[in-house]
């Protein structure tokens, strides 16, 4: 028990949910163990996990990104329409893939410079920008899918195998293996932590605080924006409403894996745990044929619970 | 002998790690001050709390005119007749004087507010005292003072047995002192009990009957005011002689370090002048709201400076900002650690190392290994307890947290320091470990202004000192000879009384101190 308890306050709720899901979904449905299915959440959680590394920055610096999602139809929109417009496949690629990226990276500039230099509240600008980007979205496509792009984005980025792992779980593996890098062996990253978990200490150790949490929110969105390009060479075509779960989801994830929202404290491995059981959730009611307005209604739930579980720690910290 | 009024037996009060009262036992009797006196976290604050109703002792009784009693809160307290006023204000800014006065107990006539008749009371309880207030004045736009005098005339309403006064005088000017002192003497009449909290030894002398010395939560000595004198009374407080607790800090002072001239802020300081020497450690003394503190900030960069100039070895700087301080080899530490100087979520190797990261990178990234080793090394060193580097900063006790904020001083080179109430809320021994450090940084050539609110500590430490008094110096004087009156005096802006003629001049054997007009 006092293992139990010493986990909890050490790594939070994650484990115990994870292992009481694994547990639930094989007894509840042959199907969830099986090789096929579990290689499909690994695919799924890639997109997630991304996303998630991204927010996880910006929770770091005690903010949040509510418009991650926008954010990534944006990104999908840009990028169709830039490839459908050049002839050359390759070229159309390279300027698609780097126009969306940029423009996700825009998005994030603006959050980041409103939040750090007007410090306006986190949740305001990124709510309003969260209307702003799919509203954009939504103007730019006519609110209509964008077909039509170079066939190769589609086999590459979205179902190409390198060394037999599908292209997008090397992405994420590199990405995470980036930021895990960035958080703990460089300057960057223990300034975030530093000015998210207190931002008057940070500035007077002198650290650039509005700098580095704008960097928080640009790094935010370019990796929404890599985010943005991989879902839409996965399903093929422009869509103006793609991604709309990634804020709740990539939150959830990250709270879920020990990411406090006061700033300060978590670890990108937690926070891709999280994504891997929002996921695993996600699919085990997929096979229960748990109806999707449901599952809206379970992962609601779980972000609400983990921010309780979160508070909980802090309280059992503290004696 | 006065009727006992009051009696506390065997109180003890512990919170998260400490123990703030240990088997307490304090009395008070009816129509005499009670002075308790002891260092900041002795437990005098806990104490009143607890008598006041604001905490519920862990163990122990308290005795009201020989009945036990056990108050629910601040406010079954005052009803019984036990009042007190805090350092910390309980008022509201946003409401007036009137709505304050009456926060809780707001008098109504058919289920209304009866806003004439609270504002006639409160009018009559101001006059009473003698304090020129508008009670419909916002309490937020009042002066420091002022809201004082708000708390103390709340504390005067009603009947009243047992009045306890938390450093009353820390921000009243002279003539409001003397009222104060008016109105203590005339409620000692009225068979008032009076517990009164105050660091100033000349001013416990003058208003106190007995005084109780509180060392580490235990009461170590309840005494006559007539058999307590100053030395006694410092040793009693440390437990330690002062030899002990104050290290002797050499000093050859070398050139100018910081020349400041005329400085002035948009927060209300003005006309500010004094330098430092390498090697010489600067006092600065003053009153809650004097403005040393804002001195210290400005410099760092964490005021707008709007007049005058600041060289910093011979370089004029003009907008000072932390990082641009840091640059020139200025450092600041904060007086409240957890708000302005560490991440407390964060570990000890985090915060020692947070404002000289860039010195420990090699091609982009932290050289982790060498970090850890200086890390440990000036763990070691600043003897910072538990040694454990990757623990989270905020398990460590006051005066270790204190220990790795002060030893970012020693991650990179610093010419300048500037200490904002370094010794503040921590014990005797790291108390000591703190000026041990100051007096390493002084004698290796850094120069050092030492801000203060404990006079003792700004008289013993110093080379030089200066005195705030209302947003500018009012007295600059060598800190060899000068005396705790001098410093008083200068506190109040005005001649406090002219004690060093007639007094046998203390420990230090007179003033001879020099007045410069600021």
């Amino acid at each position: 028990m006092d293992l139990l308890k010493r986990i909890f306050v050490k790594v939070g709720v994650l484990p115990f949910l994870l292992v009481a899901l694994v547990i639930l979904f094989s007894l509840a449905e042959h199907r969830f163990m099986s090789m096929s299915n579990l290689l499909n959440v690994g695919r799924q959680t890639t997109y997630l996990a991304i996303v998630t590394a991204g927010q996880m920055l910006t929770i770091l610096c005690a903010g949040f990104d509510l418009s991650v999602g926008s954010s990534v139809a944006l990104t999908s929109i840009v990028t169709s329409m830039v490839m459908v417009s050049v002839a050359d496949p390759t070229t159309a690629m390279v300027l698609g893939i780097l126009a969306g990226i940029g423009t996700a990276t825009l998005v994030g500039l603006a959050n980041g410079i409103t939040i750090a230099v007007f410090r306006v509240s986190p949740f305001v600008v990124t709510l309003g920008m969260l209307s702003v980007a799919h509203g954009l979205a939504l103007l730019i496509s006519s609110g209509v899918p964008i077909f039509n792009m170079p066939e190769q984005l589609n086999t590459i980025l979205g179902l190409g195998r390198v060394w037999g792992i599908p292209v997008p779980v090397l992405v994420a593996l590199a990405i995470v293996a980036l930021i895990w890098l960035l958080l703990s062996r460089t300057r960057v990253g223990r300034y975030f932590y530093a000015l998210g978990g207190n931002r008057e200490a940070a500035r007077l150790s002198g650290i650039a605080v509005r700098k580095y949490t704008a960097l928080a929110y640009v790094l935010c969105g370019t990796l929404t924006g890599i985010t943005g390009v991989m879902l839409t060479a996965r399903v093929a075509s422009g869509e103006p409403n793609l991604g709309a779960n990634l804020p709740l989801e990539s939150i959830a994830a990250a709270v879920i894996g020990g990411v406090s929202l006061r700033g300060g404290e978590g670890s990108i491995i937690g926070a891709i745990f999280g994504a891997i059981l929002i996921v695993t959730i996600r699919n085990g009611m997929d096979l229960m044929n748990i109806s999707s307005y449901l599952q809206m209604v379970v992962m609601g739930c779980l972000l609400i619970f983990a921010v309780v579980m979160d508070q909980f720690r802090l309280s059992m910290k503290g004696r | 002998m006065s009727e006992l009024l009051l009696k506390a037996e065997n109180i003890t009060k512990t919170f998260p790690g400490v123990k703030a009262l240990d088997k307490v036992n304090f009395d008070l009797r009816a129509g005499e001050v009670h002075v308790l006196f002891g260092e900041n976290g002795a437990g005098k604050s806990t104490l009143t709390k607890v008598l006041a109703g604001s905490y519920l002792p862990d163990e122990g009784a308290i005795y009201l005119r020989g009945q036990k009693m056990a108050f629910r809160n601040p406010y079954d307290a005052r009803s019984r007749g036990v009042s007190a006023v805090y350092q910390e204000f309980s008022l509201v800014p946003k409401l007036t004087v009137v709505e304050n006065l009456f926060l809780g107990r707001e008098l109504t006539k058919r289920g209304f507010l009866d806003k004439e008749a609270m504002l006639k009371q409160a009018r009559e309880s101001l006059d009473d005292l003698g304090f020129d207030l508008d009670p419909m004045a916002k309490v937020g736009g009042l002066k420091r003072a002022e809201r004082q005098m708000v708390e103390i005339t709340k504390a005067f309403q009603g009947k009243m047995s047992v009045l306890i006064l938390d450093e009353p005088t820390a921000s009243l000017s002279d003539k409001e002192v003397i009222r104060l002192f008016e109105l203590i003497v005339r409620l000692k009449g009225e068979g008032v009990g009076i517990i009164y909290i105050s660091h100033r030894i000349d001013e416990l002398k003058k208003v106190g009957d007995r005084i109780s010395v509180l060392r580490d939560g235990r009461n170590v000595a309840t005494l006559d005011m007539a058999e307590a004198d100053e030395e006694k009374l410092i040793s009693l407080m440390t437990g330690r002689d002062y030899e002990e607790i104050f290290p002797v800090i050499e000093t050859t002072p070398g050139k100018v370090v910081l020349e400041v001239q005329n400085l002035a802020t948009a927060t209300g300081l003005h006309d500010i002048s004094f330098q430092v020497r390498q090697g010489e450690i600067l006092g600065i003394a003053g009153l809650v709201g004097a403005g040393k503190s804002r001195v210290g900030r400005a410099l760092y960069g964490l005021e707008k400076i709007t007049g005058g100039t600041v060289i910093m070895e011979g370089y004029a700087v003009e907008e000072p900002t932390p990082i641009t301080s840091l640059k020139l080899g200025v450092m600041y530490f904060p007086a409240d650690r957890h708000k302005e100087g560490l991440v407390l979520c964060r570990s000890v190797r985090e915060n020692q190392t947070l404002a000289a990261l860039p010195l420990f990178e090699k091609k982009g990234f932290i050289d982790l290994k060498r970090e850890e080793s200086t890390v440990r090394g000036i763990v070691k060193k600043m003897n910072v307890r538990p040694g454990r580097i990757h623990g989270a900063i905020n398990n460590l006790s006051g005066g270790n947290q204190q220990k790795v904020m002060l030893s970012r001083g020693l991650t990179r080179e610093v010419k300048l320091f500037i200490f904002d109430e370094a010794s503040c809320g921590i014990d005797v021994g790291a108390k000591r470990e703190v000026y041990l450090f100051l007096k390493e940084q002084a004698e290796k050539g850094a120069a050092v202004i030492f801000i203060s609110s404990e006079l003792t500590e700004v008289l013993h430490l110093s080379h030089n000192i200066v005195v705030m008094h209302a947003g500018t110096v009012a007295k600059s004087m060598p800190g060899l000879g000068a005396t705790e009156e001098d410093v008083l005096s200068a506190c109040f802006g005005y001649d406090y009384q002219n004690i060093c003629n007639n007094g046998n001049g203390s420990r230090t054997g007179g003033s001879v101190a020099k007045s410069i007009e600021g």
